[in-house]
């Protein structure tokens, strides 16, 4: 919603707060979630998170959250969907060159980046493009799951493609860890499959975390 | 065609691929000129809707003598012409520098990469990167538009393939594109207050030269250089300002409603209001604004829209007296 999204940008000192919160507790629950297994969790934390942030911020679930380098103003929301600041078309008064009756995305993240501690040097870094095979998927599990990952010193095999992004978007990958992730993905995460891979992925439970790698390689070629 | 620089003629299969020169990023003779500290002229080209490489060429002629480089726009405004790669390859043919245009509404990471390498291997040096208008602005409104990359992303792209030789998939270039990077900034429109730290941020993408949209508001170009001095940056980007003729006061008006991101303050369009030829005004304002842009701190060169009033360009310049330098220079 347009009213509450604005109102989550003048607030955004709190909401990041909120939003942070959030995080912690799903790292915090990191040693549950692993028994009943990412993959399995994949689904219903996709639709909670796209319920809460698409009421606050009009979220659009492409997976890789970066709000918190944007003043709380999800950039998705952008006609032109850029991750990195305005572009040169913005109207008289901060309004969309496309759609003249919205406020620009990234006006409103500037402003919401200037309330939030170290908000304006978080909006600085330049973020990746994004990455669509994750769209839909949800990102407070990855960013959880990564972080619990690299607090156990597990390190998995990352994908190539993935360790070039992360490389070259290096701060990007520091500070926001959603926007470059290098983690193998639970085969869930990756949007529609057929029941039947989905039950071999349940089967496997964690296990299958780091064997999936090939099988994403694989889809690519396809 | 004579131009700024003698130049040779690029073959790309008798010449070989262009090297940077040393402490050089390329071999973009737009490069060597701001490196030596010269004012820089760069001019952007209307171009054609044909197939005919003569037209270009026709084109190209009122800005060859009186430029460094030409850029070829990239669908411009979402309209559909001759591409920004067909353009480079003819005037490299013919010896003149190139601005290849690169803008993201039109294609994705796996066309933009690939054509990258394309167009360093057709003799282009510079690569403008920029987010591209709407689609529904242009003469196609009802194309799907892509913004795979955003401009930042598609700079940090192309620098990793010039400087680390590898796509973004991590896959090895057998030969880098030696490329000088271009970024586009808007200092007159919203946000205002944060455009300097919009052109930071595209340096630490990877720009090495600004081209800005048009100025005609100087006091807002004088604030934001202001600020980008104070920030540092005139030292680690080469900055032109963008100016241009206007035709008539109707014109301004329909650019100001029409045309995304352009700031004409009332002041402008009334004194072409008052002209008795308007165009002749127009063209002075330019020069007056090229005089005013120039002494201006951390100002490294021009870059000229004049659509369809290119004719104009040469006049321009000589008026200005940054060609009599540049000749006596040589």
């Amino acid at each position: 919603m347009y009213a509450v999204r604005r109102f989550a940008v003048r607030r955004s000192s709190g909401f990041l707060r909120i939003y942070r919160m959030f995080e912690g507790i799903i790292v915090f629950l990191d040693p549950v979630l692993r028994l009943v297994g990412y993959g399995r969790l994949e689904r219903p934390f996709a639709f909670l998170e796209r319920n809460f942030k698409g009421l606050l911020f009009d979220c659009k679930m492409c997976g890789q959250c970066v709000l918190s380098s944007t003043g709380m103003s999800c950039p998705m929301n952008c006609p032109k969907t850029l991750r990195n600041g305005p572009c040169g078309g913005v109207r008289p008064g901060g309004f969309c060159e496309v759609k003249p009756e919205m406020r620009c995305v990234w006006v409103e993240a500037w402003d919401g980046a200037s309330r939030m501690p170290e908000g304006l040097e978080r909006i600085r870094v330049v973020q990746p493009p994004v990455n669509r095979e994750l769209e839909g998927s949800s990102s407070w599990l990855r960013v959880a799951r990564e972080k619990a990952a690299s607090l156990r010193q597990m390190r998995e095999t990352p994908d190539p493609s993935r360790h070039m992004l992360a490389r070259a978007f290096r701060r990007a990958r520091q500070i926001e860890p959603a926007a470059a992730p290098i983690a193998a993905e639970p085969n869930a995460a990756l949007a529609e499959h057929s029941v039947s891979e989905r039950t071999a992925v349940f089967t496997k439970g964690e296990s299958a975390a780091g064997k999936n790698n090939g099988g994403g390689n694989a889809k690519k070629k396809g | 065609m004579a131009s700024f620089h003698e130049r040779e003629p690029f073959d790309p299969i008798l010449n070989g691929p262009l090297l940077a020169l040393p402490g050089h990023k390329s071999a973009s003779f737009l490069e060597r000129t701001l490196r030596k500290g010269q004012f820089a002229v760069t001019a952007e080209l209307n171009p054609p809707d044909s197939a005919d490489p003569r037209d270009v060429l026709k084109a190209a002629e009122p800005l060859a003598e009186v430029t460094d480089a030409i850029n070829a726009t990239d669908a411009s405004g979402a309209n559909c012409h001759i591409s920004s790669m067909g353009i480079c390859s003819i005037l490299n043919r013919a010896g003149l520098g190139t601005v290849l245009q690169i803008s993201c509404r039109d294609r994705n990471r796996i066309a933009i990469q690939g054509d990258v390498l394309g167009a360093a291997a057709m003799g282009v040096g510079n690569i403008l990167c920029l987010t591209g208008d709407g689609v529904g602005v242009g003469d196609q409104p009802g194309a799907r538009p892509v913004f795979d990359f955003d401009s930042l992303s598609l700079l940090r792209t192309l620098k990793t393939m010039r400087d680390e030789g590898a796509f973004l998939s991590g896959r090895k270039l057998t030969m880098a594109p030696p490329i000088f990077l271009g970024a586009a900034e808007n200092p007159c429109i919203p946000p205002i207050e944060w455009r300097a730290d919009r052109l930071e941020k595209k340096v630490r993408a990877g720009a090495d030269f600004i081209q800005t949209n048009y100025i005609f508001d100087v006091e807002v170009f004088r604030r934001f250089m202001q600020r980008v001095c104070d920030m540092g940056l005139h030292e680690k980007v080469f900055i032109l300002a963008g100016v241009g003729p206007l035709a008539s006061a109707k014109s301004a008006r329909w650019m100001r409603s029409n045309v995304p991101g352009i700031h004409i303050p009332d002041s402008i369009v009334e004194r072409l209001e008052k002209a008795e030829k308007p165009g002749e005004e127009g063209k002075k304002l330019c020069i007056d604004l090229i005089r005013q842009i120039r002494e201006i701190p951390g100002v490294h060169g021009v870059h000229i829209m004049a659509y369809r009033r290119e004719h104009l360009v040469g006049e321009i310049i000589e008026d200005t007296g940054i060609l009599k330098e540049r000749m006596t220079a040589k």
